[in-house]
């Protein structure tokens, strides 16, 4: 059960700027009072990791729709995983199939949202997630 | 949920240049005021080393472009940086955007630089309540330089002055026909003036007004124009007398290039020099040390009231306020006493 303030990093991994997506959901966990670290456009797998660990965060999410989440997602979570950040939550949005989104959650990715996901599910995964749930 | 490390091993490696130990440890002093305390007490001892130093302003100057900058100009010559970056709570729903790291990516994989994001939360000045506990832990971890980034500056973002030994003051061409410093206060506390996006047009306009109003804010002295180009490594555009004697200087910047910001850091190496041979050094430090026992201190009595006293007293004494039986002053009084005995 976490007490204290919940911290997220939302990252926007590949070489695309679809990052429409990233922000509205970045705005979205602001406004619902989460403390939530934007890093931008561009991210590697390695940024990504690095910054999870400097900012200590509960909760990383990746927004891709450029169709590389098969490549991108399992090694920024095997990168989390090494560096002795097992236990945080990782989320994906963006445009990803079903079939490899059951992939991805067998690779440690703990839910996928796709379009039209509304906020207030996202927001209601993570705390019921940080409750232990 | 697997178990939180415990705290005396976060310290031990914290002290032994854990990054992650180092991550943790400043969550600890934000989340939890008795967690902050025992980290504290355990690392104070190694802390003292580090040069701190205050990066602040108006919104938008540049700011976090800058650090980056420096950051890299400090890496080339191999000494080791922490940075943290502080962005305001929103006080409505209690959350946060720290995007000031955007700005530092090119930094990614060096081993000799740690960025945290920090949010406001309850904090006033510019600056959260846990930042100065988050410096100390970055002090302890070995950094050479460790620069803060405040919110976007206004009037009443002062507490820098009270937490960094060299305090940058960043400003921007084209904020408006005044330079904001004039109604920021943040006149009074820069010890370097860097007016940033000197790429810009108007550059030399807001040199020379910031120039104008050190000169008359201050002790007069010489002042020399430049226009355009920065000239040679350590050239101020101008150097004026200012706080405690050391010479203030005004220097353009374009973080996005790089531009004079081999400049800004001989100026704050100089700075650092002058703080040492001055004595000045020690007279903050000391400042520095005192304000953070008063705010302990008064943290400490606030929740004393809270536990100790009756909770009915407060709303009767606010009670006995509004039906004008007693006055603010004497039931202030009157609770201090109950607090005493
Ligand atoms: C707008 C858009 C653009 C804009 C992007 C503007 C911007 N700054 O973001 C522009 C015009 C620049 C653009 C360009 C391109 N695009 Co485009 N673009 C779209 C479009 C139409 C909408 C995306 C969008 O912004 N949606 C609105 C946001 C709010 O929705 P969202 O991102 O899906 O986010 C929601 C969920 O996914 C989820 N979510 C998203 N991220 C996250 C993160 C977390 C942590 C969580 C919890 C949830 C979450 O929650 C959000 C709210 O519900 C999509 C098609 C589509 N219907 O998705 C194509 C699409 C993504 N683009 C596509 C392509 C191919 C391109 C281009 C390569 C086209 C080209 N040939 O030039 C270029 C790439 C240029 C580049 N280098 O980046 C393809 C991708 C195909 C693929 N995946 O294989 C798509 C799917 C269109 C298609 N059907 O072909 N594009
Ligand atoms: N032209 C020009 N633009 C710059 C320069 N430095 C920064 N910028 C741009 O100014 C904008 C704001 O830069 P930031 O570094 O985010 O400014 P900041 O002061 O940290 O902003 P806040 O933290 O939001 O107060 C960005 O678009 C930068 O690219 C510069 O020297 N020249
Ligand atoms: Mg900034």
């Amino acid at each position: 059960m976490k007490q204290s303030q919940i911290r997220v990093l939302i990252a926007k991994p590949g070489l695309d700027g679809h990052d429409r997506g990233a922000k509205v959901i970045a705005r979205a966990l602001r406004d619902a009072g989460f403390e939530v670290i934007y890093t931008g456009i561009r991210q590697t797998p390695q940024m990504i990791a690095e910054a999870a660990l400097q900012e200590d965060v509960d909760v990383v999410g990746l927004s891709i729709l450029s169709g590389a989440h098969m490549t991108l997602c399992p090694k920024v979570v095997e990168l989390l995983h090494a560096q002795g950040q097992e236990d945080v939550l990782v989320l994906l949005g963006g445009i990803i199939p079903d079939e490899d989104a059951a992939q991805l959650k067998a690779a440690g990715v703990h839910a996928v949202f796709g379009p039209g996901t509304t906020s207030a599910e996202i927001i209601a995964f993570i705390r019921t997630a940080m409750a232990g749930g | 949920m697997p178990k939180p490390v415990p705290t005396q091993q976060l310290i031990d490696n914290l002290l032994r240049g854990d990054r992650l130990a180092l991550s943790r440890a400043i969550s600890r002093v934000e989340d939890d005021a008795g967690e902050a305390a025992r980290i504290v007490q355990a690392v104070f001892a190694h802390t003292g080393k580090a040069h701190l130093i205050g990066i602040t302003g108006a919104p938008g100057t540049g700011k976090s472009t800058l650090v980056s900058a420096l950051v890299a100009s400090y890496r080339a010559r191999g000494e080791t940086v922490g940075v943290l970056a502080v962005d305001p709570t929103s006080p409505f729903s209690g959350g946060a955007l720290l995007g000031d790291r955007v700005r530092m990516t090119s930094h990614s994989g060096d081993a000799g630089v740690f960025i945290r994001s920090m949010a406001t939360r309850r904090g006033t000045g510019g600056l959260a309540k846990a930042s100065a506990d988050a410096l100390l832990l970055l002090d302890a971890a070995g950094f050479d330089r460790i620069l803060v980034e405040t919110v976007g500056a206004g009037q009443a973002e002062i507490e820098i002055a009270s937490v960094a030994d060299s305090v940058v003051v960043v400003e921007a061409p084209g904020l408006g026909d005044e330079v904001q410093a004039i109604k920021a206060g943040l006149l009074e506390i820069a010890d370097i003036f860097a007016v940033n996006k000197a790429d810009r047009k108007g550059a030399a306009r807001t040199v020379a007004a910031l120039e104008m109003m050190l000169e008359t804010g201050g002790a007069a002295a010489q002042t020399i124009f430049h226009h355009g180009q920065r000239m040679e490594a350590g050239a101020a555009a101008s150097e004026i007398d200012g706080r405690d004697g050391w010479p203030i200087p005004v220097l353009e910047t374009v973080a996005v290039s790089g531009g004079g910001v081999a400049q800004l850091r001989d100026a704050l190496e100089r700075h650092r020099t002058w703080l040492d041979e001055s004595g000045a050094r020690v007279a903050r430090e000391s400042r520095r040390l005192d304000h953070m026992l008063q705010t302990l201190v008064q943290a400490e009595m606030l929740a004393r009231m809270e536990r100790t006293l009756s909770p009915g007293l407060r709303s009767d004494l606010v009670d006995r306020m509004q039906r004008r039986k007693t006055d603010p002053y004497s039931a202030a009084a009157d609770m201090v006493k109950k607090l005493s005995t």
